[in-house]
């Protein structure tokens, strides 16, 4: 029942300290519910930056199907298709094969924002065809907007298979840049 | 009967009042007075609010048909569009819709800064809009990638990259964009997410937002040549105007909202109809590189300017110039909030629109254009265009194609637009000069020393000497 002193429509009043109390009391709850709520929710929705991804190598084809001097396209796989990802998951690289023994791999993307780039085998060159990039045949920076040779491709040669695994993105600040490993 | 049916409707409406209150207070907003002599300049605002309205409705109804998995998208899209009953209707209102939209809250911020509108006590209200402006430019951005096709895919990969250039967290930034360390399953869903959950929460909000500041603050009344705004008096003085001249704004003003309304609903759906959706390009096959990566209209100036900057300046412009832009926004009432109102007295802030607007359109048609890209479906120049069998130049012009230079130079009216037109290059180059320049390369050429022969060089050389002599020759 309200005291006679208090106005009218508003109830028994609690002492201040009480009320204090309880209003930080509820401030408190509330925070750690929705932070219990969201860290989860943000934890799921930026798995994919902290979850650790082995990279899987891929085979392009048998060292012989490719002819000594030729640049061709190979496709292959995604290292961490899904199921439900089609022909998303898949990704291409430029091989050429050197001779009887050594091949390189070259990465389909420019060195600028990861345009497809394309061989031009007459011209012995590869081109970007949004912003203007041109590489030398080992995809050295000839002409472009960004100064820097296209990102590696890991690939490799064993028991006459080729195998090769994907440039991830952002393609520019991948370690080793510019570089190719072959054996 | 008829007044019988009309007393069980009023007493519905009167219960539903009773209890509610909806009505009168759905009829306070509407009937609130707003200054005299708005006119047409006061229309865009609502003209986007309606334009949000379609992309909504569109949007529900495409997401009843969309499925959001990154194999079977594609399939999805072309059922919409040419098997689906309205589907491609619908499509092209959703894109059409979308641009109206881009342009209208272009031309709704530029209408709000050059009246001054923004001033006191409207601050927050741009800093709403400006939100606003923002997040329609990702929802643009993130519907483009809904469609799922080649184009989508590499601007997938074009905004990785542009992202992965922030300093610390770039690969944390494009990494969270594709849903992992590569374009693949995750990536579409993570788009659909924001493109249907996340941006329009935040527009709903912003929006509730913007129009609760609309109904609280007032409209501003037309700006005068010589009246000031001053912060200490304006409230004052507004509700004066108000009660001296106020109009109510249904239907006094809002009739030509519902015109322009009207006219706009009516474009989106005749542009739907005989324009049609864009094309949809290739399957969203990463593996083939044929293509030609461009982004839709609205975004083409910005693809110009990343042509066009000088090299050092890109990746401080791709992060920075955004950044800067959003915070110079944000300021701008914080900086001008008082003062003249009338763009004839505001004569830099026509200015600085006008070179904005300039700027764009300029970038815009050169991204239309794109020069700096090589024309891969360049054919080689016909018998007719060399003029002669002569050996040494009709190899040359062969060469001349086989070896790239006719992706990036025009050679009698075919080719790049790249490097400049060869057709006159021997009135400016020696024989020697012109050997050298292709040996050694220089400016945005290439050095084709290793790539050529001598042989070829000698060939190439020949062709292009003799361009002024055959072209000068009628065919």
């Amino acid at each position: 029942m309200p005291s006679e002193t208090q106005e009218p429509g508003r109830g028994e009043a609690l002492s201040p300290e009480r009320r204090r109390f309880l209003g930080r009391l509820s401030i408190a709850l509330s925070a750690i519910a929705a932070a219990m709520v969201g860290i989860l929710v943000v934890g799921f929705i930026i798995g994919p930056l902290i979850q650790s991804e082995e990279p899987v190598w891929r085979q392009v084809g048998a060292v012989n199907n490719f002819q000594i001097g030729e640049t061709v396209k190979v496709s292959f796989e995604d290292p961490s298709p899904m199921l439900w990802a089609g022909v998303t998951s898949l990704t291409a690289a430029w091989l050429r094969r050197l001779d009887a023994e050594r091949l390189v791999a070259f990465t389909i993307n420019c060195a600028h924002l990861g345009c497809p780039v394309r061989w031009l085998p007459k011209a012995g060159l590869f081109m970007c065809p949004c912003h203007g990039g041109v590489y030398y045949a080992d995809e050295q920076w000839l002409q472009g907007r960004r100064p820097a040779p296209c990102s590696n491709i890991r690939s490799a040669c064993a028991t006459g298979r080729w195998r090769s695994w994907r440039v991830p993105f952002p393609s520019i600040n991948q370690p080793g840049a510019g570089r190719w490993q072959g054996s | 009967m008829a007044g019988f049916i009309r007393k069980i409707l009023s007493d519905a409406v009167d219960a539903f009042e009773e209890r509610t209150g909806l009505v009168k207070f759905i009829g306070d907003i509407a009937r609130h007075p707003v200054p005299p002599d708005t006119g047409w300049w006061y229309v865009f605002g609502s003209a986007v609010l309606v334009c949000f309205i379609i992309q909504v409705v569109t949007g529900i109804a495409l997401a009843t048909r969309y499925v959001a998995s990154s194999g079977s998208a594609y399939q999805v899209l072309n059922y919409i569009t040419y098997k689906a009953v309205l589907g491609n209707l619908l499509r092209g209102m959703h894109f059409f819709g979308a641009s109206a939209m881009i342009l209208l809250v272009g031309i709704h911020m530029i209408q709000v800064f050059l009246m001054g509108c923004y001033k006191y006590p409207r601050e927050f209200n741009w800093i709403t809009g400006v939100m606003l402006l923002f997040l329609t430019v990702a929802m643009g951005f993130t519907g483009q990638l809904l469609r799922w096709d080649q184009t989508a895919v590499w601007a997938t990969v074009l905004a990785a990259e542009m992202l992965g250039r922030t300093p610390f967290i770039g690969t944390y930034l494009a990494r969270f964009l594709l849903g992992g360390k590569t374009l693949g399953g995750a990536t579409l869903s993570r788009f659909l997410a924001f493109h249907v959950f996340f941006l329009p929460a935040a527009i709903f909000t912003i929006v509730g937002i913007h129009l609760y500041l609309v109904i609280h603050d007032g409209i501003s009344a037309p700006p005068v040549p010589g009246v000031k705004v001053n912060p200490k008096t304006y409230r004052a003085e507004y509700e004066k105007l108000l009660d001296e001249r106020g109009v109510p704004f249904w239907p006094d003003v809002a009739w030509r909202d519902v015109v322009v309304a009207f006219g706009v609903v009516a474009t989106i759906v005749a542009l739907a109809h005989f324009v049609g959706p864009p094309e949809l390009g290739k399957p969203p096959n990463p593996s083939l590189l044929a293509n030609d990566p461009s982004p839709d209209w609205y975004m083409l100036w910005y693809y110009a300017v990343l042509a066009l900057l000088p090299r050092g300046m890109e990746s401080v412009f791709m992060i920075a110039a955004p950044l800067c832009a959003v915070v110079f926004l944000l300021l701008v009432p914080v900086l001008w909030n008082k003062g003249e109102r009338h763009p004839s007295r505001r004569p830099w802030a026509v200015a600085a629109v006008l070179m904005i607007v300039l700027s764009i359109v300029g970038f815009w048609i050169e991204g239309s254009k794109a020069p700096w890209s090589p024309k891969f479906d360049a054919q080689p120049l016909s018998a007719a265009l060399v003029g002669t069998t002569s050996p040494p130049i009709v190899t040359g012009a062969q060469l001349f194609h086989d070896k790239g230079c006719e992706f990036c130079h025009t050679v009698d009216g075919q080719g790049g637009m790249r490097g400049p037109d060869l057709t006159d290059v021997a009135h400016r180059l020696s024989v020697n000069d012109l050997r050298i320049k292709i040996a050694n390369g220089g400016g945005n050429m290439p050095s084709f020393a290793g790539i050529v022969t001598h042989d070829d060089l000698d060939n190439l050389v020949a062709f292009l000497e003799s361009r002024p002599t055959m072209t000068s020759i009628p065919p």
